[in-house]
């Protein structure tokens, strides 16, 4: 059984955890922050927060509830932590404790900033375009020149802060790809700004004008508010999980008779561990006592439990189903087989530079016209009239700022992700849509992607069942979890009420036995009911009987049944197709090259051969650095290549793929490193998926050319040296409004054609899904 | 008219007070999670601030 809820987290309390785990602690107040995957309604930010009058000691608790998350202050002198997680168990919001949240903390402050730098753009946007209108309008004249000078000054004074603070980013981002010989969006923006600022503050100092710190400010908020709208991110959805955040904080070890819960990190090799069921492998080990029954799904993507020995060598990343194990490490967490995988080049390979490169390829031919442009405006002017040669350079370079262009690609993008969320395809970034519409091959995982797991059909084989023998059946499987019989007890459940089970035994690795209405009944592998003296057919063909309807005998796991001794006939557990992956096979095939990868054995590659055509990949019992070498074998062809797949069997692969698509059932069930997370009901539209990313991104170099009118038009005024602030200040906002009216309206139009199912919005969907039962650590 | 030379930097001052207490709301962590005080608007008692040492009572219900 289960140590006392107060016992399993006394190694919260060891100083080395304690102290990374918390996020602020001095003498007297300590505040830890616990994710809670149970928060789902409001009552439970009630109870959370009124922990206080639980347990004395405990202050304040604030719940996240997007993030499902609390935060916990406590007087360390009189609670402990491992008190605190105990209490929220025993509250039935156990803590989600992971060896990921040993690591950093951020805090997020990136979003806060931006919030501030957009507060004082938008502040001072909108003062000086208020002042700026009183001459714009000539309310000047009653006033007299004073009021000129005076507006001038004061919004040189508004527009330090956004120069200086809410800009400051775009400066930063431009020398860098400058050092790197790039030209990106940020170089002519900074420009830009430069340009406009140095050409303001001369006509105040000089009384030549008002400047253009109006226009400026307006720049500067619009393009925050670009930066913003592309900064969603959805909460509790982990894009860059790696195995830490499968693997458990702790571990029950064992000395002599002595069981102690102690923190992973702290676990050596050869100590010896006790596992029970539903429980992680931390690292590779030994089996000492067993049997045990491994489930490697994690790891090799192998749908079905396999079967071990004492004395056998268990891989780190299996979980133990059925009774309690020992096993005794022999290497660290750190080098086990599963965690060499993240070892690999491809965890380590910097994709940032790849962001955002539509509108970065876009730039660099734009930059280097607008400079050519100021340059020959410049020269026209000191040969005919060489007062105007200067003014006409800023000007072209301040009409010519990219404002329009810079908010094409995050306008358009965000919405389409936005789009995209609603439907539960979550995209790690917006940018992510760029790549994605320039795929030329996709890689599938078969178990959990084209097949559902656990969602096949049942089929009986053998002579057929009476009512009461199928009864009996059913009364047996009851009295199992091991997933094959749960899943024959689902189909045949309907039509039977449960019997009595007497002297039911189940045996590990081979079947359960019991005796139901005074019929002794055998469940299990053929290995097993043949040592008792029972024959079965092994084969499939044996059976001379019109089976399935289809023609083609099912395919899966078998479990063989025995009634008194005697051979009665066996289940066949299909896995089974997704609804629909026929269609969607075809609809991709015309466009993409396809390939199958799987880590289960091959008895269904005839299935998927007729699935895929003569001549795709189909390559089976792949290991996950198989995966992983077949896409860079793709790459190295100059493919750029999408994997779809689920699992941290397919975690190298989904990594090293230009885009990596990961398929969950729940949205909040755990999922590896990727830049896609999609529903799994979501999969067989994947080629509609796929064409709104084209879409979208045509959408977006739409608006480039449009903005580029917008730029013709500027840059033709400016040229001619005939640009006024008040010309700048309407274009302006007025191509960046357009341009974004645009992109927003025309990709939320085509997303539409994407039918939309449910109709929630995407908070409560997220909010709803997440409350599923998260499949992660026991 | 030339009120208007007074009007303009009071109007900048009230404005400037706006401001700070934006940067005063970000900077108090306001932003980083909009869905829970929505819901926290229709629990009824307040919360402590504060470890308290003697935590109050809990409240009959009516």
């Amino acid at each position: 059984m289960r140590p006392a809820a107060a016992n399993r987290f006394v190694f919260l309390d060891a100083p080395e955890v304690r102290q990374r785990l918390v996020d602020f602690s001095d003498a007297s107040l300590t505040r830890v922050t616990f994710h809670l995957p149970a928060i789902h309604c409001i009552a439970c930010v009630w109870l959370l927060e009124n922990l206080f009058r639980l347990k004395p000691g405990i202050g304040q608790s604030q719940v996240n509830f997007p993030r499902k998350e609390a935060a916990i202050a406590f007087d360390p002198n009189r609670v402990k932590l491992s008190e605190i997680a105990a209490l929220l168990t025993s509250l039935g919001y156990e803590p989600e404790l992971n060896l990921s949240d040993l690591d950093v903390k951020s805090t997020n402050p990136a979003t806060r900033r931006l919030w501030l730098q957009l507060g004082i753009a938008g502040f001072a946007f909108g003062n000086a375009m208020f002042f700026a209108l009183t001459t714009y309008f000539g309310l000047d004249v009653f006033i007299g020149p004073k009021l000129q000078v005076f507006i001038g000054w004061l919004n040189l004074l508004l527009a330090i802060p956004v120069v200086g603070f809410s800009a400051a980013d775009y400066y930063r981002s431009a020398w860098t790809s400058l050092r790197q010989r790039l030209l990106n969006i940020d170089v002519p923006i900074t420009g830009g700004i430069a340009a406009i600022f140095a050409q303001s503050v001369w006509e105040v100092a000089s009384g030549h004008g008002e400047g253009y710190f109006d226009s400026l400010c307006g720049l500067v908020f619009f393009l925050l508010c670009g930066k913003l709208f592309q900064q969603k991110t959805f909460e509790r959805l982990a894009f860059d999980r790696d195995y830490k955040s499968f693997f458990p904080l702790s571990v029950t070890r064992k000395r002599g008779p002595i069981e102690e819960q102690i923190a992973l990190a702290q676990l050596a090799t050869g100590d010896h561990l006790v596992l029970r069921n539903g429980e992680l492998i931390p690292a590779d080990a030994k089996l000492l006592s067993g049997p045990a029954l491994i489930d490697y799904s994690f790891v090799t993507g192998e749908s079905e439990p396999v079967e071990k020995r004492p004395g056998d060598y268990l891989y780190a990343g299996g979980r133990q189903m059925g009774g309690a194990i020992e096993l005794e490490t022999v290497k660290p967490v750190s080098q086990s087989y599963l965690t060499s995988l993240w070892n690999q080049e491809a965890f380590r390979k910097d994709q940032v530079t790849k962001l955002n490169a539509l509108t970065n390829d876009y730039s660099q031919r734009f930059t280097k016209i607008v400079i050519a442009i100021a340059l020959g405006a410049a020269a026209y002017w000191s040969f005919v009239n060489p007062d105007k040669a200067l003014p006409a350079f800023t000007a072209v370079l301040i009409v010519a700022c990219p404002c329009a262009l810079a908010l094409a690609a995050p306008f358009a993008l965000g919405t389409a992700q936005r789009v995209l969320g609603r439907h539960k395809v979550f995209l790690k970034n917006p940018y992510v849509l760029e790549t994605l519409a320039r795929m030329d091959a996709i890689v599938f995982d078969k178990t959990g992607t084209l097949t559902a797991a656990g969602a096949g059909a049942v089929a009986w084989l053998g002579t057929p069942l009476t009512e009461a023998e199928e009864r009996w059946f059913y009364s047996m499987t009851r009295h199992s979890t091991h997933p094959l019989a749960v899943r024959i007890g689902e189909a045949i459940a309907q039509r039977h009420f449960p019997e009595p089970v007497r002297s039911f035994l189940e045996t590990t690795g081979c079947g359960i036995e019991g005796s139901v209405a005074g019929q002794e009944i055998w469940l299990g592998s053929a290995t097993w009911l043949e040592s008792r003296g029972v024959t079965c057919k092994e084969h499939l063909e044996d059976f001379a009987l019109p089976t399935c309807p289809t023609g083609t005998p099912p395919v899966g796991s078998v479990v063989q049944v025995a009634l008194n001794g005697h051979y009665r006939g066996c289940y066949v557990l299909a896995s089974s197709l997704r609804a629909n992956s026929a269609a969607l096979i075809q609809q991709l095939s015309a466009r993409y090259e396809l390939a199958l990868l799987s880590g289960d054995n091959e008895k269904e590659r005839e299935r998927f051969r007729a699935l895929f055509g003569p001549g795709t990949h189909l390559q089976f019992n792949q290991s996950p650095l198989d995966k992983l070498g077949f896409i860079k074998t793709l790459q190295r062809d100059g493919k750029r290549v999408m994997m779809v797949g689920d699992g941290l069997n397919d975690a190298g692969a989904l990594k090293q793929a230009d885009v990596g698509l990961a398929v969950v059932e729940h949205v909040s069930a755990f999922s590896p490193a990727s830049d896609i997370i999609a529903s799994a009901a979501m999969v067989p539209r994947l080629a509609e998926v796929l064409r709104f990313a084209r879409q979208s991104v045509i959408t977006v170099r739409a608006a480039f050319f449009i903005s580029t009118i917008y730029n013709v038009i500027g840059v033709s005024i400016a040229a001619s040296g005939n640009l006024s602030p008040v010309v700048c200040a309407i274009l302006m906002p007025l191509s960046s409004v357009s341009v974004v009216a645009f992109a927003c309206g025309v990709t939320a139009w085509l997303g539409r054609k994407l039918r939309v199912e449910s109709r929630m919005t995407p908070d409560s969907q997220l909010s709803s899904l997440s409350s599923q039962p998260n499949g992660g650590v026991a | 008219m030339s009120v208007i030379f007074l009007l303009i930097p009071l109007s900048i001052v009230f404005a400037v007070a706006f401001l700070f207490a934006f940067v005063w709301s970000v900077r108090s962590g306001q932003y980083e999670d909009t869905t829970t005080p929505s819901m926290r608007l229709l629990l009824d008692e307040k919360t402590v601030r504060k470890p308290d040492p003697t935590p109050p009572p809990v409240p009959k219900s009516k």
